[in-house]
């Protein structure tokens, strides 16, 4: 059995299967990868951002996350058009593992479908998912 | 899971919220709480890697020399009682067998330490040698019976010397010594694989668990775990090889960079075949390479000038040198320092460059922190 880790989990974010995390501001939404996602990979050194207009259509690969250890896809949740992207994490990509939901996003999108138009998890749905796959 | 095996340690890892993972067979730490602050702590301070799953191969007895002459690259008349060297086992075609280390512990008494992945292949070879000669010699596998605990970092001495038995006789650089760690017998060599100082400490497996908590307590905040992540980081750093990624039975030590670990006129098998490789020049060269971004050019991974002439064997975000590098074969005519060649990265040309290596320079450690030049392990 593996140790139980407590990860963090926000009430105010929606979750992809894929790990990423998408939160509500207004007319867009912003993304990162959840805390278990970040712990899974360790030691970010390396985010490969796409461009701002680009257009992203949920389920697409647009770009990848890279640790010491491990290469992870980046999955649009959503569809919609990049509007701003993180470009600190340029510099700072350990800004990932620190602080996943707060310095450490990575882009907003203009959500052109709505995020209730794709199967996104909540909280505790998500808290499970989490749990099934870390064996705890 | 069935089949895999666990070192002594392996519920002081699982207890410490370790990442297991499935390494030579072996339930191993990669990490306990990350690979970079892991890394860091070995530069800066001291860690301390669980390493019982390398393979400890004991030649014992008079005719112990001449079968580890014939096995071993290196003029074992160098190998005075308490020295190690480091060096190869090759085949007659001089194909790397393993790369190891050889302890002379007594007047007759050689101790190979091997890799973990090559612990059966190896024992094969070394047996079928031992059996082609004339004088044979005990022939002992040790390496279920046998911890290994390495202590590295620039405050490694400071931890583990005050509890040896005499700690006035700690070993020098590419020694070891037998003595008491707190009443524990031990082999204690002054040898690593991290490019640090520090020491490897081998011991029976029915000891380790106290030894491990004895070393944490006296380290203190000075001592940190550390997985086979920060060990793989450490040793890019410095450009020491691993098997299976820098070298095979494909590869022989001239094109790895290891001449000088080949005592060409010791005896041993392959001799031959690497003066012949030597003489002509091998046809391909590892190197090292500095690459132009942060993303890492991972194992593997295509090396191109025009066209492809090489492929990366490691590759790492280096935590010390806040720089992505890669160790690699290139062809021969693009092995001088400052050639200019790419990386293919998921489909996109990453320029690089090759450097001289190690990676890491240690005279660039911040001021604070005791330095020591003597302080390389081999490659």
């Amino acid at each position: 059995m593996t140790q139980r880790k407590d990860y963090e989990i926000p009430q105010d974010c929606r979750y992809a299967r894929t790990d990423e995390w998408i939160r509500s501001e207004g007319e867009s939404v912003r993304l990162g990868i959840s805390d278990y996602a970040q712990s899974e990979l360790s030691d970010v050194v390396y985010v490969d951002l796409p461009a701002v207009g680009r257009a992203l259509t949920a389920g697409e690969s647009f770009g990848v996350v890279e640790s010491v250890k491990a290469v992870s896809d980046l999955i649009a949740p959503v569809t919609g058009e990049v509007s701003e992207v993180n470009l600190e994490l340029e510099e700072h990509p350990e800004w990932i593992n620190e602080d996943p939901y707060g310095r450490g996003w990575i882009l907003c999108l203009r959500s052109l479908a709505g995020p209730d138009a794709t199967d996104l998890l909540s909280p505790d749905a998500y808290r499970k998912f989490v749990e099934e796959r870390s064996g705890s | 899971m069935t089949g895999i095996l666990k070192t002594p340690l392996w519920e002081r890892h699982r207890e410490a919220g370790a990442r297991l993972v499935e390494f030579a067979g072996f339930d191993m730490p990669v990490l306990y709480t990350s690979i970079v602050a892991e890394h860091r702590a070995v530069r800066a301070a001291a860690g301390i890697f669980d390493v019982s799953h390398m393979g400890e191969i004991r030649l014992r007895g008079p005719g112990a020399f001449a079968v580890a002459q014939r096995l071993f690259t290196r003029d074992l008349g160098k190998l005075s009682e308490g020295r190690v060297l480091y060096g190869l086992l090759c085949r007659a075609d001089g194909g790397i067998v393993d790369d190891v280390t050889l302890a002379r512990t007594g007047p007759d008494d050689l101790l190979f330490c091997v890799n973990a992945a090559n612990a059966d292949s190896d024992l094969a070879w070394i047996r079928s040698v031992w059996n082609d000669h004339a004088r044979p010699c005990e022939l002992l596998d040790e390496s279920a019976a046998t911890a290994l605990l390495a202590v590295q970092g620039p405050g490694a001495r400071a931890i583990v010397d005050p509890l040896l038995a005499d700690p006035g006789f700690a070993p020098r650089r590419w020694h070891c010594v037998q003595t008491q760690l707190e009443g524990v017998p031990v082999l204690l060599s002054r040898t690593g694989y991290t490019g640090e100082d520090g020491y490897e400490i081998y011991l029976s497996a029915d000891h380790a668990v106290a030894a491990w908590d004895l070393l944490l307590a006296s380290g203190g905040g000075g001592l940190t775990p550390a997985g086979l992540g920060a060990r793989d980081t450490l040793r890019t750093e410095m450009a020491f090889p691993l098997y299976g990624h820098e070298l095979s039975l494909a590869q022989n030590p001239i094109e790895a960079g290891l001449d000088r670990f080949v005592d060409f006129g010791a005896g041993f098998i392959g001799e031959e075949a690497l003066c012949r490789v030597r003489d002509a020049g091998p046809a391909e060269r590892l190197v090292g390479l500095a690459i132009e971004s942060r993303q890492v050019a991972r194992s593997g991974y295509a090396i191109e000038s025009e066209e492809t002439v090489g492929k990366v064997t490691s590759g790492t975000f280096g935590p010390s040198v806040q720089r992505s590098i890669a160790i690699g074969y290139v062809q021969d005519r693009f092995s001088e320092a400052g050639t200019r060649l790419a990386v293919r990265i998921r489909e996109k040309s990453v320029g690089c460059t090759v450097v001289p290596t190690p990676f890491f320079d240690r005279s660039r450690r911040p001021a604070g922190i005791p330095t020591d030049t003597t302080n390389s392990r081999a490659p």
